[in-house]
């Protein structure tokens, strides 16, 4: 026996008859943990990587779909109201949608009508909340957004037609006519190039045309989005609620994919990070077969090593997955400002399923090598073969 | 002796060999099927955003100015320029033709549906459905089919070549019509073969195979414009730079990348008096998503990377500590540091080859499993990966064996052979 495990002995037997006898349970537990400070810190360290890559990879899964959503908004309006048989919708209309949406989206609208430039082509002028359809469609690849009254958006295949030489420029529609001055011009690569667009005040001062079409980009799960789209029915009854094929079903897909294939990812980290515990521990466990001989030729019933292993193993997982659920946190919110320059939220829920996940692994892999020393003589361990 | 020491370790203790063998094999395998999804997540990902449609658009470069509200077109029907049906099918003729899945040409017109005596004017939208179209060898078919997924037919899809056509569902509501029925649009006898649901001014229209809507027009060959659905990498400064304006090999970089705006440079080159450019809505907003995601699953990767190195190495280090009292027989009979050292090295090679060479099999398996389950379409993984990751594997054995061997070599034999730290 080495120096330092004689004094250690010494003082266990100095201590004996002072401390009452419970506690000897929980001094061999913390003794264990000192003396072999190099491997337990190995195993603890591996219990709290592990904790930390499931934790980090539970939260993206559970977050990503949020993030990705996001993205998804960019594509725009998802949600269409228009008037019921081609009449204008409401003026109500858009506070009316606005009250539904409850910042959970952008409502815009858009008024259309044809109007005649100066020498007689037919040109769509369109009357909309700039503000709005900034952060509606944030695709647009606008010079210079309109500020003042009486300033038009031209689009870039309009601009020769009704503005060559970016002067100011008349249109009229039925009889009335509008002096507008180009602010910028508006660049989409599809209809709106061939558009001029006006603010909502100015149009309907000018035409009297009021909006035909809310645009709304409403944000949430589809099961939400279609809740928004019944209460806008019951809101605005004189208009027809549609949804945009096209990006819910894009985005349903492309989400449905990537959070398959992170859950493919996330199964196969958490099992290689659960057998990397599972063989460093039983490593440690199965290296201490002369403290478990020792304590069997002593005396110890299997129970109380059993029980012994069992709450070595149950501090150590929960130790490590502690500690790795606020590394996991951590490298989950790192990925989220690196990736999707937003933190991801950290989700509390995950931690019952790391904190169970770690014991588990812990306890087998302390009773499977105990179960295995079991069988042995404790005076063939002490022996050493 | 030391090719003598090696085997025997392996043959006498095939347990523990076994145990980090295994080890290595797993970590290997979850290391290359990650990298395998990682290297192809972009690709299978831009197939799935292309769901949401063309992402360019081809036009005639003399054109007038669209004068179209809620897909109801106002202008003189013959008015403004058409690109040459016959050009179409150079689209595929260009650089990045793998590239560009599918593309439909539209040709919308106004017809008149007569129905019990009633006359009411509706756009007839021409276009391809599936049709096979030939450019030199090559075969494809090309269509809405493609470019536009989520369009839904109930009843079947129109013939290319015939006088079928699709009715829009709120046209069909309106006219009272349904699959099957047959109608009559300037003075020509169709027949509905499917109601078309889009959610969009479709469901208004009637689409009909090109060949209809240009002889209703009465100019063969006329098509207004073109979208094409092609695979592009997500735009970054070089992409947005003036082609004009770059000098050679900057311009062949440019060139030779699936920028959206190459691609569009490319189609206007391909098509006579054509003008092509991006759909922003579409191609902008998907390089941004794609980014995204290739950039979580690169990130993911590293996180399997990091905690399949780590796994190989647990294992090695343990498989080492269990062997202390060899080293000190070792040690004992006089070998040297170098010579135990050595020794540990050339099994955890060994083990790393074997290792390597399984877990990349499995690996490639395990991707190909993924993707068909996840994508419906083939992960392959390129061969050329086979050597970097026997590399790596190597690396992280050794890597992870290193403390162990050096602490194995470093203890006193008495110690070691007594079973004592």
């Amino acid at each position: 026996m080495n120096g330092k495990a004689f004094d250690s002995a010494q003082a266990v037997a100095a201590n004996r008859e002072k401390v009452p006898h419970t506690s000897m349970f929980v001094r061999m537990l913390l003794r264990a943990a000192v003396l072999r400070r190099g491997r337990a810190a190995s195993a603890l360290f591996a219990m709290v990587v592990a904790a930390a890559v499931t934790t980090a990879m539970l939260n993206l899964y559970v977050d990503v779909q949020a993030k990705l959503r996001r993205e998804f908004r960019n594509y725009g309006a998802n949600i269409i109201l228009v008037g019921r048989d081609g009449a204008s919708l409401p003026p109500n209309a858009v506070t009316q949608a606005e009250s539904v949406v409850a910042g959970r989206g952008v409502v815009a609208p858009f008024a259309l009508v044809v109007a005649r430039t100066s020498d007689g082509q037919a040109i769509v002028v369109a009357g909309s909340d700039f503000e709005r359809v900034r952060q509606l469609d944030r695709w647009w690849s606008v010079s210079n957004w309109p500020g003042g009254p009486d300033q038009a958006l031209v689009g870039v295949r309009a601009l020769p037609v009704v503005s060559p030489k970016n002067q100011a420029f008349d249109l009229s529609f039925q009889g009335r006519t509008i002096h507008l001055t180009p602010a910028g011009t508006v660049h989409t690569g599809s209809s709106e190039d061939s558009r001029v667009y006006l603010s909502l005040a100015d149009f309907i001062a000018w035409s009297g045309v009021q909006p035909s079409t809310v645009e709304i980009a409403a944000t949430g799960s589809s099961e939400e989005i279609a809740a928004v789209m019944r209460r806008l029915e019951q809101a605005i009854p004189a208009a027809e609620v549609r949804p945009v094929r096209q990006i819910m079903e894009g985005e349903a897909r492309v989400l449905g994919k990537t959070r398959a294939t992170l859950l493919a990812a996330a199964a196969l980290i958490i099992l290689t990070a659960a057998l990397c515990v599972l063989s460093t521990l039983m490593g440690w466990v199965f290296d201490r077969r002369r403290d478990f001989a020792i304590m069997k030729a002593l005396g110890a019933s299997d129970r109380l090593l059993n029980g012994f292993f069992a709450a070595e193993a149950a501090a150590l997982g929960a130790t490590g997955a502690l500690v790795g659920f606020v590394l996991g946190i951590g490298i989950a919110a790192w990925i989220g400002r690196v990736n999707f320059h937003a933190p991801v939220v950290p989700r509390f829920s995950v931690l019952p399923f790391v904190l169970a996940g770690s014991m588990v692994v812990t306890l087998l892999s302390a009773i499977l090598p105990i179960a295995l020393l079991r069988r042995v003589q404790p005076a063939v361990i002490l022996r050493g073969e | 002796m030391f090719v003598r020491l090696v085997y025997e370790s392996f043959r006498r203790q095939k347990r523990r060999k076994l145990l980090a063998g295994a080890a290595i094999t797993l970590g290997v395998t979850v290391a290359t099927a990650m990298i395998a999804v990682a290297t192809d997540i972009g690709d299978k990902i831009n197939r799935e955003l292309r769901t949401i449609g063309a992402n360019l658009v081809v036009t005639p470069q003399e054109d007038t100015l669209d004068v179209e509200i809620g897909g109801v077109n106002l202008k003189p029907p013959s008015d403004g320029a058409f690109l040459n049906e016959a050009d179409l099918p150079k689209i595929k003729g260009t650089f990045w033709h793998n590239n560009i899945t599918a593309f439909a040409p539209m040709l919308p017109v106004t017809a008149t549906v007569q129905r019990d005596g009633k006359s009411e004017d509706v756009t007839l939208l021409g276009t391809y459905f599936a049709k096979p179209v030939a450019f030199g060898k090559e075969e494809f078919s090309t269509g809405v089919k493609t470019t536009y997924p989520w369009w839904k037919v109930s009843g079947a899809w129109p013939e290319d070549s015939s006088r079928q056509v699709l009715l829009g569902e709120r046209l069909a509501a309106r006219l009272g019509l349904k699959a099957g029925d047959s109608l009559s649009v300037s003075g020509r006898q169709l027949e509905v073969s499917g109601i078309l649901s889009t959610g969009g001014v479709e469901d208004d229209e009637v689409v009909a195979p090109i060949a209809v809507a240009q002889e209703i027009l009465r100019k063969p060959g006329a098509v207004r414009r073109v979208y094409v659905s092609a695979l592009t990498k997500p735009e970054d400064a070089l992409a947005r730079r003036d082609p004009k304006s770059m000098s050679g090999p900057i311009y062949d970089r440019w060139y030779c990348s699936p920028y959206p705006q190459s691609i569009a440079f490319q189609l206007a080159e391909a098509i006579p008096h054509a003008h092509a450019e991006q759909i922003r809505q579409v191609a902008q907003n998907e390089g941004a998503v794609l980014t995204r995601i290739e950039g979580l699953i690169f990130l993911v990767t590293l996180a399997a990377l990091f905690a399949s190195a780590l796994a190989v190495s647990a294992a090695m280090a343990t498989a080492i500590f269990e062997r202390r009292a060899e080293v000190g027989l070792m040690k004992a009979l006089g070998a040297g540091k170098l010579a135990v050292a050595s020794v540990f090295f050339a099994e955890a090679t060994l083990l790393a080859l074997f290792g390597g060479l399984v877990g990349f099999v499995a690996g490639g398996m395990l991707a190909h499993q993924i993707g068909r389950s996840i994508f419906d379409s083939q992960i392959t993984i390129a061969p050329v990966l086979f050597p970097v990751i026997l590399v790596i594997a190597v690396i992280v054995t050794f890597a992870g064996s290193a403390a162990a061997i050096r602490k194995a070599v470093g203890l006193d034999p008495v110690f070691a052979l007594r079973g004592e730290l």
